[in-house]
């Protein structure tokens, strides 16, 4: 029987979302924790994804059970670092203060969020892009890298960061920045 | 032996924000609709409920919750959840069992009472459950999801706010004499832009509303319809319920990621399109054969996606289809003349049976000043979380 989790995991527990600021960092030093375990690496920012043994497709979140290839029935999969920089595939921003469990404080901070798309890996990942960077600054095919940055005062999480030299002006203000959340948007 | 199955009767409750339990909803509808077939609840063999989860276990084992409120009769029943696709599989269920010649006749039900604002997961801690971690991790609410496929389309295929926002004009001009629509207004291209930005490029007015609302239809057999004296019902040749096929290549709500297709190419057709497809072949018959469509608004650039989708053109002339009022009221195959999702606000379990109500009212040429002019065919289609989606062609 496979064993099922990813090999070479390196965290102790896989896709589990830590509880509140711990104070465990990856380097000793007291620093935000992660906002989920397993699925990136802090330093270097990296998503970690699985990649399947036999017919090497690819997933994020990294998948514990089995290839998601329907014509693929092999159920050992190993821990991949993704690519750290892709392109633009859409981008988006959050004018009103989420729902819990979104974490926000009492100012509610606008945030944008980009599709990427990985070439090598051949897939779109999603992330929030870093904070001083609005949807006035992104473009669709823009290169991004990616980071860790804070989401919320106790937890960090991935983001995407325009290159230097994509037209990534100074910070346009993300918006209105209103904190009501009134409007009935599905 | 048909494939088709019989539409004797279609109700609904009015959408809205009534605030009022959705067992009340969905039996005002469940009445409307055997009163419209002609038909006692009594006379019912089968009843299929399209799952709530936003009121507890009743809406868990909706279709026993509406038959117990309908008094216990005998129905045998089941109930099903599928996101914005659970009317579709629960009439689905009930056609699978009228073609099997285990009932004779079914009423479908389905009924929401939202919640106001962002929908928002199940509640409590659930860090294994990707509906949970979207919010937790991203913030990304199912507004943030449309806007990105708004400014993909803008990207692709030069799609500007001003279509956009025509498509509000339209659907809200379309729903203006729809009695069960929730908003009944003209809509200005200067009230559009007048509304907030929720989730740019997206504003307020481009996004659908989550909505109160229930509805209901009464399916049957073609032998059951003519012994009833129904003589030429609507009939329902296809319903379509894929699922995805891997690798699936656009990003959906609620994932973080698409398939990748490192080790397998995309498919020839989309996950919408083939749902689309799905249904084409069932029925036998394909988008040219159309006289409407209701498709799934949730936001007025995905109703251009859907254009392309269901293949009433080519991908990139949506905007243009728009333009040109093909897709409007007196139009060639107008869209959502019910008002769609921009007039009525989504009320999940129920939505994808008061598309049906639609076509059911279109076909009969009982849909008073919103009437498609001679409609003989339409298709409805919708598309939720978690790889659901549905198409349903109805015929005349």
């Amino acid at each position: 029987m496979p064993e099922r989790r990813p090999r070479n995991a390196s965290d102790p527990a896989s896709a589990q979302v830590t509880g509140e600021a711990s104070g465990a960092g990856d380097g000793g030093t007291v620093s935000p924790a992660r906002v989920v375990d397993g699925w990136f690496t802090v330093d270097p920012p990296r998503l970690i994804g699985t990649r399947c043994t036999a017919c090497g497709t690819v997933c994020f979140p990294p998948q514990t059970l089995t290839c998601r290839n329907p014509a693929c029935e092999n159920d050992e999969l190993v821990e991949e670092r993704l690519s750290n920089r892709g392109r633009i595939w859409s981008y988006a921003d959050a004018r009103y203060r989420p729902p819990p469990p979104y974490v926000s404080g009492e100012e509610f901070e606008p945030y944008a969020v980009a599709a990427v798309e990985l070439p090598s890996e051949r897939l779109v990942v999603l992330g929030q892009v870093v904070r001083g960077v609005g949807v006035d600054d992104l473009h669709v095919g823009m290169e991004v890298e990616l980071v860790v940055e804070h989401l919320d005062p106790g937890h960090v999480v991935w983001k995407w960061r325009p290159l230097a030299g994509e037209g990534g002006a100074p910070p346009a203000g993300a918006g209105p920045g209103r904190s009501d959340h009134r409007q009935d948007g599905a | 032996m048909s494939a088709d199955v019989a539409v004797l009767g279609a109700g609904m409750h009015p959408w809205g924000k009534w605030g009022r339990d959705f067992v009340e909803y969905g039996l005002a509808a469940a009445r409307a609709a055997l009163r419209d077939a002609g038909l006692a609840w009594t006379d019912i063999q089968f009843v299929a409920g399209a799952d709530t989860i936003r009121s507890g276990y009743p809406g868990f084992v909706a279709g026993a919750t509406f038959a117990q409120a309908l008094g216990w009769s005998g129905a045998r029943v089941s109930s099903c959840y599928a996101a914005c696709a659970s009317g579709a599989q629960a009439m689905n269920i009930a056609r699978a069992q009228i073609l099997a010649g285990l009932a004779d006749v079914a009423l479908v039900v389905g009924a929401e009472a939202a919640p106001k604002g962002f929908f928002t997961p199940v509640g409590g801690d659930r860090p294994d459950d990707p509906d949970w971690l979207r919010f937790r991790l991203l913030g990304a609410t199912n507004p943030i999801y449309f806007a990105l496929y708004a400014r993909r389309r803008m990207a692709l295929h030069g799609a500007t706010r001003d279509d956009f926002a025509a498509v509000k004009i339209k659907n809200a001009r379309h729903g203006l004499h729809n009695p069960n629509a929730r908003y009944r207004k003209e809509v200005t291209a200067a009230d559009v832009a007048a509304s907030p930005v929720v989730a740019d490029p997206l504003r307020l007015l481009d996004i659908c509303a989550t909505s109160d609302g229930g509805a209901a239809v009464v399916l049957s057999s073609l032998d059951f319809a003519r012994r009833n004296g129904a003589g030429t019902p609507v009939r329902i040749p296809a319903i379509s319920t894929v699922t995805p096929t891997f690798p699936n290549t656009v990003l959906e709500m609620p994932n973080f990621a698409t398939d990748s297709s490192v080790a397998v190419e995309p498919p020839a057709r989309p996950f919408r399109a083939a749902i689309a497809a799905a249904a084409y072949e069932e029925a036998g018959l394909g988008p040219e054969d159309l006289s409407l469509a209701e498709v799934y608004d949730l936001s007025t650039a995905l109703e251009l996606d859907w254009y392309e989708d269901i293949g009433l053109c080519e991908p990139g002339e949506a905007e243009r289809l728009l333009r040109d009022g093909v897709t409007s009221l007196g139009g060639r195959v107008p869209v959502n003349p019910s008002g769609g999702l921009a007039s009525f606000g989504e009320a999940i379990p129920a939505q994808a049976i008061a598309q049906v109500c639609e076509l059911t009212w279109q076909l009969r040429g009982q849909a008073g000043e919103r009437q498609v002019m001679g409609a003989r065919a339409g298709i409805a289609v919708n598309q939720g979380l978690f790889g659901h989606g549905s198409a349903i062609i109805a015929v005349t």
